[in-house]
Order: C-alpha cells, then sequence, then structure tokens
C-alpha cells in the first residue's frame, strides 16, 4: 500500500480543536488539585500553594513563620487528601474506561469482576475483628483480589473465558460476597462496629495518611500507566476477539492483564477510601465525549479527569456543611445528574 | 502468496462439521465459497485464519504450517473482514482503519505521519475519504463493510478473508461491493468470500468453491462447478439457468417443489 500513499496527498490531520482537546482534562485536574490545596476552613488564595512549592524548591524566599504555616496546612493536612482523591479518582475512572472496552459495554463498572464487593466485605470483616486500621485495608485488599479471582475462575473454568461467562462470573462472585458482608454486619456489634461498617461503606478520603499514600501510591501509579498503556490494544478488542486475534493482537494477555491492573487499583481505592460509586462509570463517558472514544486518548484523559472528578467532589464533600459528608454520597449524588446530562450526547454510540 | 487448508476436519460438541474439507487462495484471484446455512462456511474460514484450531488436517501460509507464524506475522499476510456488525463505541471511520496498522506498529506505538498516510490512501481508494470523521456506528452497512475492508488493506496483507461481506447490504450495495472485490482482485490481492446466493459468483469470481456435507465438492471456474444439479446438491432445490441469447449464464431461479430431503 506504499505506493498508493506516496502517489495521493494525504491531508490526514484532525482538525486544530480535536488535536488541543486532549489537553482539557489535564488542566482540569491541575486546577482542581489546586484549588483542593487552597479552599477549606482556613482558606488560602490560589497561589499561595504555587507560591509555597516555589519556597520550597528554593526559587522564593518566604518567612519561617508563614512556611511554617503553610507547610502544616498543605503539606500535612491538605496534602495527604489530595493525593487520596486524584489517586483513587484518576484510578477508578481508568479502570472504568479499561472494562468498558474490555467487555464491549459502556454501561460497565470497575466493580463488575465483584472487586468492590470483596473489598467490602474484607473491610467489614477486618472492623469486625477490631483489628488495626492497617488489617481493615490489608482485608479488603486481599478480598477484593478474591472476588475477582473467583469471578475469572468460574468463567475459565465453566465458559473457556468468554465475555458473557466472565459477567456471569462476576454476578456470582458479587454475590457471594454480599452476602458475606451481609453475614458479618449481622455478626458485628450494633452499637460500636456496625455503625463503623456502615461509614466505611459510604467512603472517605480524610482516613488516608501520608504514609498509606505513600504505599499505595507506586502500585497505583503502575497500574493507572499500564491501562494506559493498553489503548490501542483494547480499541482492537472492543471489536471483537476475532478480529483483535486477526489485528495480531494477543488477545488473552490483553485481557487478563487489564482485568489484574483494573483489580489491583480498584481494591486499592476501596482499601484506602472505602467504597465510591459512579465516578467509574461516569467520568469515562464525560472524557469520550472530550477526546473520542479511542482508548489511546481516552484511557488518560479519564484518569486525568477522574482526579479532578473526585477532588472537586472532596471539596464539595469538606466544605458544604459544616460536618463532612461521606464522599460516596457526593459522588452519587453529583454522578447522577452529570449522567443524565452526557446521556444524550453518549446515546451516539449505543445504537 | 499463498493458504491453503489441506483435509480439515472438525468437530462442534461431538458433530462433525468439517469432514476433510480442502481450500486454498493465492494472491490476485477472487474465490467464492458457497454452502447452505450451518455448512461450516465460517468455521472454514476461521480454522484458515487460524482462529480455530481444526481437529485434524493442516493449514499452511506460504508452505510453511501455520502454527509457526507468529500472529503479528500472519496478520500482515492475512487479513479477516468480519461479517459487519455494530462496534459498541462510535469510533471514527478513521479510527477502524487506523486500527489496521496495529500489526505494523505493535500496540504500544501510536500510529506515525506514515501509517495516517497511508491509510487516507487506502481510504481515497475506497472511495470512503470524505467518510473518515464518521462514526462507524452511524454510516450505513455498505460503508462500515467498506471500512472494515479499509482496515484489512491498512495491515498491508495481500489475501483478504471475508465472512459474508454481502449480508445485509442492499442490492445496489451488493453490486458495488462485489465489482470493489473484483477491483481488488485485479490489483493483485486474493480475496476469499463466503455467500449463499449462487447468484453472486456468476459474475466476477474466478473460482467458486461448494462446500456440502463438510467437504469442498467442487472448486473451479463458475462455468463448470455452478451448475443446476451443484445447487441442488447445496440447497435442496430445483433451479434453472438462464441464459442469454449468446449463450452467456445469467441466473439462476428456482423452479417446481422444494424437495425435502
Amino acid at each position: 500500500m506504499a505506493e498508493m500513499a506516496s502517489t495521493r496527498p494525504a491531508p490526514a490531520t484532525a482538525p486544530a480543536t480535536v488535536r488541543t482537546r486532549w489537553l482539557v482534562a489535564p488542566l482540569l485536574a491541575l486546577a482542581a488539585t489546586l484549588a483542593a490545596l487552597s479552599f477549606g476552613r482556613y482558606p488560602l488564595p490560589p497561589w499561595e500553594p504555587v507560591r509555597f512549592l516555589l519556597a520550597a524548591a528554593g526559587f522564593v524566599s518566604m518567612e519561617p513563620d508563614r512556611y511554617a504555616l503553610l507547610y502544616n496546612l498543605i503539606v500535612e493536612i491538605r496534602l495527604p487528601r489530595v493525593l487520596a482523591a486524584i489517586l483513587v479518582g484518576a484510578s477508578l475512572s481508568v479502570s472504568g474506561a479499561a472494562y468498558q472496552a474490555l467487555f464491549r459495554n459502556p454501561l460497565v463498572s470497575p466493580g463488575l469482576l465483584g472487586v468492590l464487593a470483596g473489598a467490602s466485605a474484607g473491610a467489614a470483616l477486618g472492623i469486625l475483628l477490631e483489628g488495626h486500621w492497617l488489617l481493615v485495608q490489608t482485608s479488603a485488599f486481599v478480598m477484593g483480589l478474591a472476588a475477582v479471582g473467583i469471578g475469572v475462575g468460574i468463567a475459565h473454568l465453566f465458559g473457556g473465558g468468554s465475555i458473557i461467562m466472565l459477567v456471569l462470573g462476576g454476578i456470582l462472585s458479587g454475590a457471594l460476597f454480599t452476602s458475606l458482608l451481609t453475614m458479618v454486619k449481622y455478626m458485628a456489634d450494633p452499637y460500636s462496629q456496625l455503625p463503623a461498617i456502615v461509614y466505611w461503606l459510604m467512603g472517605s478520603l480524610g482516613q488516608a495518611s501520608i504514609d498509606d499514600m505513600a504505599w499505595a501510591a507506586l502500585p497505583m501509579l503502575a497500574g493507572i500507566l499500564m491501562l494506559c498503556l493498553m489503548g490501542r490494544a483494547l480499541d482492537a478488542l472492543s471489536m471483537g476477539d476475532d478480529e483483535a486475534r486477526a489485528l495480531g493482537v494477543p488477545v488473552t494477555a490483553v485481557r487478563l492483564t487489564t482485568i489484574a491492573a483494573a483489580t489491583l487499583i480498584s481494591a486499592l481505592t476501596v482499601s484506602i477510601a472505602g467504597m465510591i460509586g459512579w465516578i467509574g462509570l461516569v467520568v469515562p463517558h464525560i472524557a469520550r465525549l472530550l477526546v473520542g472514544p479511542g482508548n489511546a486518548r481516552l484511557l488518560p484523559a479519564a484518569a486525568s479527569l477522574g482526579a479532578a472528578f473526585l477532588l472537586f467532589a472532596d471539596g464539595l464533600a469538606r466544605n458544604l456543611f459544616a460536618t463532612e459528608l461521606p464522599i460516596g454520597i457526593v459522588t452519587e449524588l453529583l454522578g447522577i445528574p452529570v449522567f443524565l446530562l452526557v446521556l444524550r450526547r453518549v446515546r451516539r454510540g449505543w445504537t | 502468496m499463498s493458504i491453503a487448508a489441506r483435509d480439515i476436519h472438525f468437530a462442534y460438541r461431538g458433530r462433525p462439521v468439517l469432514t476433510g474439507a480442502s481450500l486454498a487462495l493465492s494472491a490476485g484471484e477472487l474465490v467464492c465459497l458457497l454452502g447452505s446455512n450451518g455448512a461450516g462456511k465460517s468455521t472454514l474460514l476461521r480454522i484458515l485464519l487460524g482462529l480455530q484450531r481444526p481437529g485434524r488436517g493442516a493449514v499452511t501460509v506460504d508452505g510453511e504450517p501455520l502454527a509457526g507464524w507468529q500472529r503479528r506475522q500472519l496478520a500482515r499476510l492475512v487479513a479477516y473482514v468480519p461479517q459487519v456488525h455494530v462496534a459498541p463505541f462510535p469510533y471514527t471511520v478513521r479510527q477502524v482503519a487506523l486500527m489496521g496498522r496495529l500489526p505494523a506498529t505493535g500496540l504500544l506505538k501510536a500510529p506515525g505521519a506514515a501509517d495516517r498516510a497511508c491509510v487516507q490512501g487506502i481510504l481515497e481508494h475506497l472511495g470512503i475519504a470524505h467518510l473518515a470523521e464518521r462514526a462507524y456506528t452511524e454510516i450505513s452497512g455498505g460503508e462500515r463493510q467498506l471500512t472494515l475492508i479499509a482496515r484489512a488493506l491498512a495491515q498491508e496483507a495481500r489475501l483478504l478473508v471475508m465472512d459474508e461481506p454481502l449480508a445485509g447490504l442492499d442490492y445496489g450495495n451488493q453490486v458495488r461491493l462485489l465489482d470493489r472485490l473484483e477491483r481488488l482482485a485485479e490489483e493483485g490481492y486474493g480475496v476469499l468470500m463466503t455467500t449463499h446466493d449462487p447468484n453472486q459468483p456468476l459474475t466476477g469470481c474466478q473460482r467458486v468453491a461448494l462446500l456440502v456435507d463438510g467437504r469442498i465438492t467442487a472448486d473451479g471456474h463458475p462455468g463448470e462447478v455452478l451448475t443446476a444439479a451443484a445447487i441442488h446438491l447445496l440447497y435442496g432445490v430445483h433451479v434453472e439457468l438462464l441464459h442469454a441469447t449468446d449463450g452467456r449464464r445469467l441466473a439462476f431461479r428456482p423452479t417446481g417443489r422444494r424437495v425435502i430431503a
């Protein structure tokens, strides 16, 4: 086909608006980060975090008192939460987008294979055992992985790992862990443990310490990056297994890698912040409106938008009322109208 | 360049589908594979493409066993054009065609200027360049089929294996697509297509193969292979062949009652 290409002029460039649109999502995420570091009980002007960063890097000078105050406020109080929002939002959104391509269904969310149900049951079990906070997190993470392992195992044992059997396996393992969760709730002390479980399931970014974030950040970033690299393979895979294979794509390897990376980062989000719904379903759709359906651009855009979305939701959760709202409630309340807004445009692709 | 399946046996859940089928495709020819519903045409295509392992028999690409080829290498020799389908996401026509560059670029590298120019050239060649930015989900069946062909050509594969390319297209699109496939064969592509309409191979096809009871019972020039008796064997209906005054074969027409075997 080379001779064909050389004899014809090739104005094969996309319009400028499309080419620059991918910048919108990262810029939004950056703006949301600065806003999240500025707003709060003690509001700062939005340039103050920038000035603090420059001072910390030694580019500008700052009075020691002011520096100490900002250090306490920005690094010790707000940063862990902001990092948690960025990583959790990016993880849930990118794994939602990857799952939608993988399962060829735009209504799929990261919980499809049971990871969220498993992690919830795990966390509840950790609370029931009166464990240290670390036990709760570890138990959530491990049972999230176990739930997906069971779902994928069922699909491979009974259906050769086809899409429909993966969905069925996910439903079965999700149901199993949901009933385990109910059992744990029933066994829990109704005055101390049960409320703890219920509040935990509503989700909160406030639990995350900077140490938690330090150990979770690396696998989460690795998982997000891994999924972002799957973009072109997922494009081909979303057209059908046979077509992807005929295009030279190692279908089984791509599918298992995607499921593994998405499961890892989703389970970590639950162990950091509890259940945060809707974001993994809604944000990929907004990202698709922004940069189109091609996954090579969609996945990074979904990650940035997810970070911005969760920072915004957390800002509402912290500042709307005198007491903090659980973030899971805010993302749901915010997600439903946003989903309705994009629904009209989104339906184009559902025919 | 050629691809060949020899003495293929295949059973689906214990029911034999193919019992010793042999079929080959070389560059430069347009071959029609004719068979009734459920005769195993698609299965034979999938085996030829290496998407399905046969129970017995061998598939070779340029004389080498198929198993020895890497998928990515194979994708640059043989392309699969599926039956027109609906994609779950509104990829643009250009994006779908660019997927054909995957075997050349690999999974991780974004398509470059050369890949884009290649795809643009193909879209123009197939007459669908004006659709490049339209969503694949919003164009007509005929345009979708051309998009899938564009993707196959972007693979730089010389052999195109097409599953029912004419199914679901209106009459005008069927005629235009057959024209297009004929021209691709003249340009040196090998095209293998399945169909169940015996009239389609009467125009343009150099070769027709008949799949009956799991075997290729006839394989040759349409003038020799397509007889009223062969059609009866294939579909169990009596037909007569309409001729032009100069003796050329025009079309089959069903006659008499349907025979239930």
